[in-house]
């Protein structure tokens, strides 16, 4: 456990805060019989301990439920109940105490898979400590000077804790060191399985042979600290990893299917082309299709990044993915599962991420340079010593061990994990996920940022931006008119106008819009055709009274909380800041002025998006894509790193190497920062332990290396290497 | 030096006690959520009695 651990995030104003209530009532009484279904939730938001009462409490507080617990180190909370509630209920309820809620994908859930590798390497770590502490203990008394029979019997026991935890502890090295001698690379772990089986073998021959030095201490000490590496890094990515990849698909599972006449509940897997599917109202679209019944709009933003909704009805194709919004639709379908444009776009990705693979961490890079030179610099202590004693061979493997063992990198196995641990300890906090083990490198050297709009930097939910304007009889009757429809702009006006007016007689016409009687007039709130107006270039929703002229609402896309702050903060970083959507251009350049990026293009397909990624990291620009739509996805997996929400739809999230929790899209700017500061201290370790070596090894060459000695250089660079993470900010 | 006959079977007994306490810890789930633990001895549910059910046991927790 690392520090950052323990550091709460201060001064974060959270709901439970506000209403941490002083009277305390368990629900306890709440037995729930019968079969318990269980229910895994991601919430961004719990910081503290009046979070996880608030939550705990509200969620039990609903019924039916047998158990919620709140896990504050993950942000989760994992609930158990009777099945009479659905996850939407749950999350509605979390949502009323002020708590934004994720459901995680139970049946993707591999955190037990994780869990298990983690308990091994974090039981490996342990005994290796208590091992090396109790060896440490003995080894004071040899260095400070037991001699002879003593110091024999002091190494015999030394040893019989060591060989055992050697064995038991540093099998992740072996393997991993045989694993790459195979496949012939010399990674890091062959240098680090080779000094702990040399330290432990010469250890054991001095022993038996009375010698003064045994490294037993080294070997297990070893171990130890690079264990703890190996733990850090395994946690930082498997926590990031699983929560990412088990936020729950969007893609619609079941679909209305119509037989003879018939509805019945089918999985979309078993529809093939020609069936008939029935979509309601708010449903979204599980198959390729063409309209044969009903007349409604689909909200295609999720994989166009159209803002607004398009009129369909019968001869239209729908595609998989969109969301059917005011009036029942029946489709034949013409495409299902992998052959959906779905499906197709979801291709685009596998193409792209290819070319995001050739990456190479700073790492591995150091891996690479370092184990030769270690080797090398070993074999000829070897070489050298023989040469010079002689042929005393215990001699020169004695030196030749010793140089492995201070050239171990002890530290430099720490310096990354220690540093990426921190790192997105500090962003998990902020509401970031760090899916890739790279991520945090790439995201520093960015110079370019490409946004997509819609549902990016805006919410995907328009705003009226002209309700002064507007007489507030002509507001309340357009809100009550607008209250009955499921159609964007329509919920919008609902949202903005509390009042309401007396309206008689209120129906929906699908397509069009909303009409009724005010009055003894006819009133009417849709589309400019259908109530006698023009269209204009603003997007705008239309209301006629009676015989008067027609009144325009014209919206805005909200933008996203934090979107504003993150642009002026990347232009003033003097970043290259791109904005790429496939909405309209009067939608998009009005965004880009509301912002002031200056670069922006509009009606851009999906391939084009991915294509102009590809060309700006082509030319030399490392490109951060932040985008959620299926259209961003090849753009998102083209990019050097990129960013999505975590509303965004399955494929991206999968595309992208970082996930935003939260609602608020500010932490991106910090995520840079913090980038960037990590690799600095990165480099800052790798320096710090070649430091120690650079002391060190000449030491070692020259034969004066003690076991003391390089107990001491191991434990102080890495104690060192692990502070100088910690002073992330 | 007789005495070192005893302590060092004691300090190793001691060091065998303590990674028998390691792995209890581990096996019942002590380090799955710190943060959570650490927030929750804050909280005032259970001042007056403890948790009616396993639920704040600390049992496994797969």
């Amino acid at each position: 456990m690392t520090a950052v651990d323990f550091e709460q995030g201060g001064g974060m104003a959270c709901p439970g805060c506000a209403l941490a209530p002083t009277i305390v009532t368990r629900a306890n009484g709440q037995a729930v019989a019968g079969s318990t279904e269980e229910v895994i939730l991601a919430l961004p938001g719990v910081h503290c301990a009046a979070c996880i009462s608030t939550v705990e409490r509200g969620l039990m507080a609903l019924g039916g439920i047998a158990d919620a617990r709140v896990n504050l180190t993950m942000k989760r909370a994992r609930i158990r109940h009777d099945g009479s509630r659905t996850v939407e209920d749950l999350i509605a309820a979390l949502d009323a105490l002020g708590y934004e809620a994720l459901p995680l994908d139970m049946v993707a859930l591999s955190s037990t898979e994780n869990d298990r590798i983690g308990r091994e390497l974090l039981m490996r770590l342990g005994v290796s400590f208590f091992a090396m502490m109790n060896i440490m203990l003995l080894s004071v008394a040899v260095w400070s000077g037991a001699a002879d029979a003593t110091r024999d019997l002091f190494h015999l026991i030394s040893g019989a804790i060591a060989l055992p935890t050697v064995i038991f502890a540093g099998q992740p090295f072996f393997l991993s060191a045989w694993a790459s001698l195979r496949a012939g690379r010399l990674g890091m772990d062959v240098p680090i399985s080779l000094a702990i089986i040399l330290a432990s073998s010469i250890s054991v021959y001095e022993t038996f042979h009375s010698g003064h030095h045994a490294y037993f201490d080294a070997a297990v000490m070893l171990t130890f600290f690079l264990l703890g590496g190996r733990y850090l890094d395994h946690r930082t990515r498997a926590v990031a990893r699983s929560a990412a990849q088990e936020l729950a698909a969007l893609e619609v599972p079941r679909a209305m299917l119509l037989r003879d006449g018939v509805e019945e509940m089918v999985s979309v897997s078993s529809l093939t082309a020609g069936d008939l599917v029935i979509i309601r109202p708010g449903g979204r679209v599980p198959v390729d299709g063409v309209v044969t019944e009903g007349a409604s709009e689909v909200d295609r933003s999720l994989l166009t990044g159209e803002s607004l909704p398009v009129v369909t009805g019968p001869g239209q194709t729908v595609s998989a993915g969109e969301v059917n919004l005011t009036g029942r639709l029946t489709l034949r379908v013409t495409a299902a599962g992998r052959d959906t444009s779905l499906a197709r776009m979801a291709d685009l990705v596998a193409i792209a991420e290819e070319a995001r693979n050739k990456y190479t961490s700073l790492a591995d890079r150091a891996a690479r340079a370092y184990s030769p030179l270690v080797h090398l610099l070993s074999f000829s202590a070897f070489g050298v010593w023989m040469w010079i004693t002689g042929g005393d061979v215990r001699f020169a493997i004695n030196i030749s061990a010793a140089v492995l063992i201070i050239t171990c990198p002890c530290a430099l196995g720490l310096a990354v994990p220690a540093v990426v641990t921190a790192a997105s300890g500090k962003l998990f906090r902020a509401g970031l996920l760090i899916k890739s083990g790279t991520a945090l490198e790439r995201l520093a050297l960015v110079d370019t940022v490409v946004f997509d709009k819609t549902g990016t930097l805006t919410m995907g939910r328009p705003e009226v931006m002209n309700l002064p304007d507007i007489s507030p009889d002509a507001q309340f009757v357009a809100a009550t008119l607008a209250a009955i429809s499921s159609h964007p702009l329509a919920q919008a006006i609902a949202d903005a106008v509390q009042d309401r007016a007396d309206v008689q007689d209120i129906h929906e016409v699908p397509g069009f819009g909303v009409e009724g009687m005010w009055q003894g007039q006819q009133v009417r709130l849709g589309r400019a055709g259908w109530v006698g107006a023009e269209p204009g270039e603003v997007t705008a929703t239309w209301l006629r009274i009676g015989a008067n002229a027609p009144v325009p609402f014209t919206f805005a896309d909200r933008l996203r909380p934090g979107a504003q702050t993150l642009v002026a903060g990347l232009i003033a970083q003097g970043m290259d800041v791109h904005l790429v959507s496939g909405d309209v251009p009067g939608a998009v350049g009005d965004l880009a002025s509301r912002l002031g990026i200056a670069q922006w293009q509009a009606e851009v397909l999906p391939a084009e998006k991915a294509a102009f990624v590809t060309d700006l990291v082509g030319s030399g620009r490392h490109v951060l894509m932040v985008g959620d739509g299926l259209n961003d996805t090849g753009a998102l997996a083209a990019a050097s790193v990129s960013v999505s929400p975590a509303s965004a739809l399955d494929a991206a999230r999968v595309a992208s190497d970082i996930v935003l929790m939260g609602q608020d899209i500010a932490p991106v700017s910090d995520a840079l920062r913090i980038a960037r500061q990590s690799v600095k201290r990165i480099r800052e370790n790798f320096a710090i332990s070649f430091g120690y070596n650079i002391v060190a090894v000449p030491l070692a060459l020259v034969g004066l290396a003690t076991p003391l000695l390089a107990a001491l250089a191991m434990s102080i660079s890495s104690i060192t290497v692990t502070l100088n993470a910690l002073r992330l900010k | 030096m007789e005495v070192l006959a005893i302590l060092i079977p004691v300090s190793l007994g001691l060091g065998a006690l303590g990674l028998l306490a390691f792995t209890w810890s581990m096996k019942a789930s002590q380090y799955d959520d710190p943060t959570g633990d650490a927030a929750r001895i804050l909280r005032d549910d259970y001042d007056k009695a403890p948790a009616p059910s396993a639920d704040e046991g600390g049992g496994p927790n797969p």
